[in-house]
């Protein structure tokens, strides 16, 4: 179980950023597309060059190397990038069940990554994500090319990863209506900061 | 036999050789003609220069002017890997990086084939020192500025794929991996093809000159094979050096991809 804690991160061009989640709490991030949402979950991820401290329960990130870092914050970004030719190649073993959960076949780790739906690429680069079993999530709108059924089975499985694991998890999304679904608490950035936002 | 000695008339007419492509490249519209031109002069004055150059340096054996020459050679080797970059290390780093995988490439290679190979008394005798030195830095050179270019390249292009591995964990070698090794096959792979077929398709350079200077061509041969091999050597020490140094130089202390520290392509 671990809380991620944000202070006085800067990067970019807008002003520190402080911010906390609990441990297993999902945490919507929202605001006008160009705000920089990806860009903080970048620097979360210590993918971009930042300022402040960002600490995992106990762990500061200065104590340990950025792989490790990345290995326990896991990204996952808008478009996943993939490099071998199949989903299987670039992950460990996948049960068949939490592919089924996603609605994929079992086969589908040994489809050719070009034969993909981007839908696809989304849903098993979510699950090569989780087979690194990180201690935080920030995922970057994941439903974005799914359909409502799909969408749905991604919240579930989502969900089950933070109570089980205790993962806080910080979730761009666009979508009001999956925010008001999902979310435990939002937060809105835009260029004056984040702040805390009602839910209305 | 005597070396039948080159008029400027004989040398002319190749020149006028040169003049016909890049008239040619004009009017297809290659784009490149201009780029011949120069280059064609460049080598001309160059070679005349160097050929007066070394008529002196032969006279001498003053070690520190021996020196003094052999480091103009190598910084401007840097600078030539330096220049065929499409994307450019900022800062010292495009023409260190370069300068010190030429040194890597061809001084100590150089230096062990004089000393322990061929035994030149003393070891910077110039006759041999400064055509090997030449040798080994122009023919390594390619390969060493191919490799820097390839992974720099590789590295801009494929920037999601080497963040995609990163962010799930990754060490730098292990995200660069793939482009490491084809950017090192890359300089390799035309020295492999030269030495594959020396001989059979081609004369090279070296082996023409000492018989067309009248050299027993089974001396030249061996001659040859000995450069060969040494340019194999260097290109493979160079290219690793480069490619090694090129690809820790992508990435800062927390292991993240720096592209920043690379200059956007010109053109």
């Amino acid at each position: 179980m671990a809380d991620l804690q944000v202070r006085g991160l800067g990067f970019h061009n807008l002003p520190p950023l402080s911010f906390s989640l609990a441990a297993a709490e999902l945490v919507v991030l929202s605001g006008p597309s160009g705000c920089g949402k990806s860009l903080l979950l970048r620097a979360l991820a210590d993918l971009d060059q930042n300022q402040g401290e960002v600490s995992l329960g106990q762990w500061q990130r200065e104590q340990m190397s950025g792989p490790d870092w990345r290995r326990r914050l896991g990204l996952l970004p808008a478009e996943p990038h993939w490099w071998l030719n199949t989903p299987a190649e670039h992950m460990p073993e996948v049960s068949a069940e939490s592919l089924a959960e996603l609605g994929l076949p079992a086969e589908a780790l040994g489809w050719q990554i070009s034969r993909l739906s981007t839908g696809e690429r989304q849903r098993l680069a979510l699950l090569r994500l989780l087979a690194n079993r990180p201690d935080a999530l920030l995922l970057d709108e994941p439903t974005a090319n799914l359909d409502q059924a799909n969408s749905l089975r991604v919240e579930a499985l989502v969900r089950r990863y933070a109570s089980s694991t205790g993962a806080p998890v910080l979730w761009v999304s666009h979508d009001a209506e999956q925010r008001r679904r999902i979310a435990d608490r939002q937060l809105l950035l835009d260029h004056s900061g984040i702040q805390e936002q009602p839910w209305t | 036999m005597d070396l039948i000695v080159l008029t400027p008339f004989d040398l002319s007419l190749s020149a006028i050789l040169v003049l016909l492509l890049a008239l040619l490249s004009y009017r297809l519209q290659l784009g490149v003609g201009r780029r011949m031109l120069i280059a064609a002069a460049r080598s001309t004055v160059q070679l005349l220069l160097i050929g007066m150059v070394l008529k002196f340096l032969f006279s001498q054996s003053d070690p520190f002017l021996i020196g003094a020459v052999t480091l103009i050679m190598l910084l401007v080797a840097g600078h030539e890997v330096m220049a065929r970059q499409k994307h450019r290390y900022i800062g010292p780093w495009a023409f260190g990086i370069g300068t010190f995988s030429m040194l890597i490439s061809s001084f100590s290679v150089t230096l062990i084939a004089l000393v322990v190979i061929i035994g030149v008394e003393p070891w910077y005798s110039p006759q041999y020192l400064i055509p090997l030195l030449g040798m080994l830095l122009g023919n390594t050179m390619s390969g060493v500025a191919l490799s820097l270019d390839n992974l720099s390249r590789s590295a801009w292009e494929k920037r999601a794929i080497i963040e995609a591995q990163l962010m799930l964990g990754a060490h730098y070698y292990q995200a660069i991996g793939q482009i490491r090794r084809e950017a090192l096959r890359s300089g390799l792979i035309p020295i492999i093809n030269s030495m594959s077929v020396a001989g059979l398709v081609s004369l090279p350079g070296m082996m023409t000159g000492q018989i067309l200077g009248g050299s027993p061509p089974l001396d030249a041969a061996k001659y040859q094979l000995l450069i060969l091999l040494l340019i194999a050597f260097g290109t493979g020490m160079g290219s690793i050096a480069a490619v090694y140094i090129g690809s820790i130089r992508l990435f800062d202390e927390r292991q993240r991809l720096r592209l920043d520290r690379l200059r956007a392509a010109r053109d």
